[in-house]
């Protein structure tokens, strides 16, 4: 990316969401991706948990860009995210705290989550506070987004519920490896699939529509 | 659409074995273990070969017209995917799940990968894993055959394997179990295709006299098994010989580890592919939860295969040893 070149607030969270979606584009956070997503509540969960530590540290990061030294700035990047990661635990356990049972350790595990990281190293570290929280709103969204889709996907086969409503029939038969890392990995997979299917198709309407106006 | 055009310097000898003919080699091998498993488990098993062969061909057919590929269902190949998938499943289970196992299988697994020879595991066993982990109540309830005692369900209590793990263990002894004859022609609870090792010895024997697949897989993986039960049982020949016997070891070396796509193409990498399904066979039947391991053993070489082949090819000729 040019770096001296000024971000607008639209682009950038755009840019996360959609363009450089994490879960299904940098491939980033696989962790909780796999590890949480067998029921669409907690993808929502952990999405939004993700989300609130990923927009604050990015700001916070990005108000201390010049502060902080070059050397020491991975120590100081996590005392900023484990700070807002203790915050979301704390809140869940106070208010949420069946959630917290269900998403356990990997609510502290948002500490060492790779799109926290890689957001704080490569956008906040360069950018200015208000382009780095769009960056963090529409990164968290977008992860917020996918994991959610692939929970649900993977509750309806491996449960027969969605946000726990049943939608499958009474016969249906759950698929239990749904529930399993493989079917996660399975899952993971499919969706990229039919995610690039629809870019690829987007990218060239639009590329037609291009030359339509040229003609 | 590839175009290959590999030139290479002469002579060049045409072969007639082409895709078509070697698979059709297979399906004839295959099907003396489908006629015995409707012969031991009745029109049900026919109903379930039939209900898998055709979801795979048309998932293979509908997925090459919608992506605008050369269709290839003419190479028979899903046809022997279909078949090994349907052995693979007890006569009990109802219709739909060949029918989610051939999607997967074919789709999940050959398609999505690239079409035959570049899937990286064997269709067929993914698929039975697939669906033995997801739905084990189905996939792990073994049916007696029609000339066996009849239960109240028609399910029976123990198979062949289970048997023997605790004959094993030390806690029975080899005349309480299935006999050695009724192992040998079938007439033993288990999966559709895998019982009657006579058929899938004719079967074996067949694609080796064919020269379709390599004698040194199924050889060293049965071998291995045979020679481990051997030492750890403390010589016990009837036991180590019935579990050659039981459950899909035949089946499982014969006809899927020696899938093309998935086994090394060196001598010496056979033998070793060979040598750690057997292992793993061993290990997961005697001190694992699962009772037979053979799909699972496969599975995993055929992820190692790529190794082996990187460590076990031949030297061509002149090839001087590079200097470190």
């Amino acid at each position: 990316m040019a770096e001296p070149q000024k971000k607008s607030f639209l682009p950038v969270f755009l840019n996360g969401l959609i363009t450089e979606n994490p879960t299904f584009t940098l491939m980033l956070g696989m962790c909780p991706t796999l590890g949480v997503t067998t029921a669409a509540m907690n993808g929502v969960a952990m999405g939004l948990a993700t989300t609130f530590v990923l927009v604050f540290s990015n700001l916070i990061i990005s108000l201390l860009r010049n502060i902080i030294p070059d050397k020491v700035r991975i120590p100081a990047y996590i005392v900023v995210i484990a700070s807002f990661v203790t915050m979301i635990d704390l809140f869940m356990q106070a208010f949420l705290p069946e959630l917290r049972a269900v998403l356990g350790t990997y609510i502290q595990l948002i500490v060492v989550n790779c799109i926290i990281f890689a957001r704080a190293e490569s956008f906040a570290a360069k950018n200015p506070p208000l382009a780095s929280l769009a960056d963090g709103l529409g990164m968290g969204l977008g992860f917020t987004c996918s994991i959610t889709l692939l929970a649900a996907v993977r509750e309806i086969f491996g449960s027969g519920t969605c946000f726990g409503l049943q939608v499958m029939p009474a016969g249906y038969q759950p698929m239990a490896i749904m529930n399993m890392v493989p079917g996660g990995f399975i899952t993971l997979g499919v969706l990229m699939i039919l995610v690039n299917v629809i870019k690829r198709v987007a990218a060239r309407r639009s590329e037609e529509r291009k030359e339509e106006k040229l003609a | 659409m590839q175009k290959q055009l590999a030139i290479t310097s002469c002579p060049h000898i045409r072969s007639r074995k082409t895709t078509q003919r070697i698979m059709q080699d297979v399906c004839i091998a295959l099907a003396p273990a489908g006629i015995a498993g409707i012969v031991f488990f009745g029109a049900r098993a026919a109903a379930i070969i039939a209900v898998s062969v055709i979801t795979c061909v048309l998932t293979e057919l509908v997925y090459e017209k919608m992506m605008g590929q050369r269709v290839t269902i003419g190479d028979w190949s899903a046809v022997v995917t279909g078949l090994l998938l349907a052995y693979n499943i007890p006569a009990t289970a109802p219709l739909w799940i060949p029918m989610v196992g051939g999607v997967i299988a074919i789709l999940l697994v050959k398609m999505l990968f690239g079409g035959i020879g570049s899937n990286f595991m064997n269709p067929a066993l993914t698929a039975r894993a697939v669906l033995f982990v997801s739905w084990g109540g189905i996939m792990g309830s073994y049916p007696v055959t029609r000339f066996m005692e009849q239960t109240a369900d028609g399910l029976s209590g123990a198979t062949p394997l289970a048997e023997l793990a605790r004959v094993f263990a030390g806690q029975a002894t080899l005349a309480e179990g299935t006999g050695l004859w009724d192992l040998f022609i079938g007439n033993c609870p288990g999966v559709l295709g895998e019982t009657c090792k006579l058929a899938i010895l004719l079967g074996g024997v067949w694609l080796i006299l064919r020269d379709v697949a390599d004698w040194k897989i199924p050889v060293s993986m049965i071998g291995t098994v045979f020679v481990l039960y051997l030492l750890t049982s403390g010589f016990n020949f009837g036991l180590s010989l019935r579990e050659v016997l039981s459950g899909g070891l035949l089946l499982g070396a014969f006809f899927m580890a020696t899938d093309y796509a998935t086994s090394p193409q060196s001598n010496l990498g056979r033998v070793i592919f060979g040598v750690g399904c057997g292992l793993i066979v061993f290990v997961i039947r005697a001190y694992a939860n699962y009772p037979e391991g053979c799909s699972f053993a496969i599975l995993f070489m055929n992820v190692v295969t790529p190794l082996i082949d990187r460590y076990t090819m031949p030297k061509c000729f002149g090839e001087v040893k590079q200097h470190g």
